[in-house]
């Protein structure tokens, strides 16, 4: 009974964050209707038994991804009010061809069945005992490591192009320059001046 | 009970969200970047319900792999706006139209 309250009161609140995400005014409020979304779904990923899941979305989407959003909106001076006017023009199409997908999914999804010999053909079954973490952790380094490998060279290539990308070097500013520093010597560097006595310089 | 319908039904319902947030939002680049997120998620939901259902845990090994490619999507696209933003001025989806594509 409890995970019939739970799943709709989490699906509910991350439907209801996600209209919230695409209507609000304010794109901060946006982002943080955002992470509300993400939320929820991290509780329906732990009422399907995949925790392990439900924590990485709340440490990388919430504290990542959604946070890096609220950056750039914040640093951005950007006129939010412009970016919406047109909005009320865009919403028949819009509407119309979210139902239409909205309907054919529902269509698909409201017949189809599961066959059952499926679950014999299984990539990765699961152990009836395992954790969830654990049981990823076995097949994701040992049966999967070359996606994990993968990903995480996916993850070094967007590090390195978003810092080519933002990274800039302004003309006729002062920087340290440690090359410089060290090639120095006393010939460049020291000036030596016979002070005659009872003078200044 | 609940059952793989239920969460496919949520799924499908995140992901009109998603869809229908492009086109209510076409200038703003911001709100299209969060919305194609939620289309992921909604995404990410699917492999999870069917991964439960079918005592499968491929489909949690490939849901971690579509959440690293949106984390680094969301990282290029945010690092490209940051940039364009620097060398127009404004982030209007109408106005990118610099590489003469």
């Amino acid at each position: 009974m409890a995970t019939v309250f739970f799943f709709y009161l989490f699906s509910l609140v991350a439907i209801a964050s996600a209209i919230l995400v695409i209507t609000a005014r304010n794109p901060v409020h946006s982002v943080l209707f955002l992470i509300l979304c993400f939320f929820n779904a991290a509780g329906l990923f732990i009422l399907m038994g995949a925790e392990f899941l439900a924590m990485i979305l709340v440490v990388v989407y919430v504290g990542a991804v959604a946070v890096l959003f609220l950056f750039v909106v914040m640093m951005l001076d950007v006129d939010f009010t412009e970016l919406r006017s047109g909005m009320l023009n865009y919403l028949p199409v819009g509407g119309v061809i979210g139902l239409i997908l909205l309907v054919e999914m529902a269509a698909l999804f409201g017949t189809w069945v599961v066959p059952q010999d499926l679950i014999a053909h299984t990539a990765a079954p699961v152990a009836s005992t395992a954790q969830n973490t654990r049981a990823l952790g076995e097949i994701l380094y040992t049966k999967y490591v070359f996606f994990f490998q993968t990903a995480g060279l996916i993850l070094l290539v967007a590090m390195i192009g978003a810092i080519v990308l933002t990274l800039r070097h302004r003309t006729g500013i002062k920087r340290q320059v440690i090359a410089d520093q060290v090639a120095r010597s006393p010939a460049t560097a020291v000036e030596i001046k016979k002070v005659q006595p009872g003078q200044g310089i | 009970m609940i059952g793989l319908s239920h969460y496919l039904t949520v799924a499908a319902v995140l992901f009109t969200i998603g869809i229908f947030g492009i086109f209510l939002n076409r200038k703003n680049v911001i709100i299209i970047m969060m919305s194609i997120e939620l289309m992921l998620l909604a995404v990410n939901i699917n492999l999870v319900a069917f991964s439960t259902t079918l005592q499968d845990l491929a489909g949690q090994v490939f849901a971690l792999l579509v959440l690293t490619v949106a984390a680094g999507e969301a990282a290029i696209g945010l690092a490209i706006l940051v940039t364009y933003y620097r060398n127009r001025g404004s982030i209007a989806v109408e106005d990118i139209n610099m590489m003469k594509g």
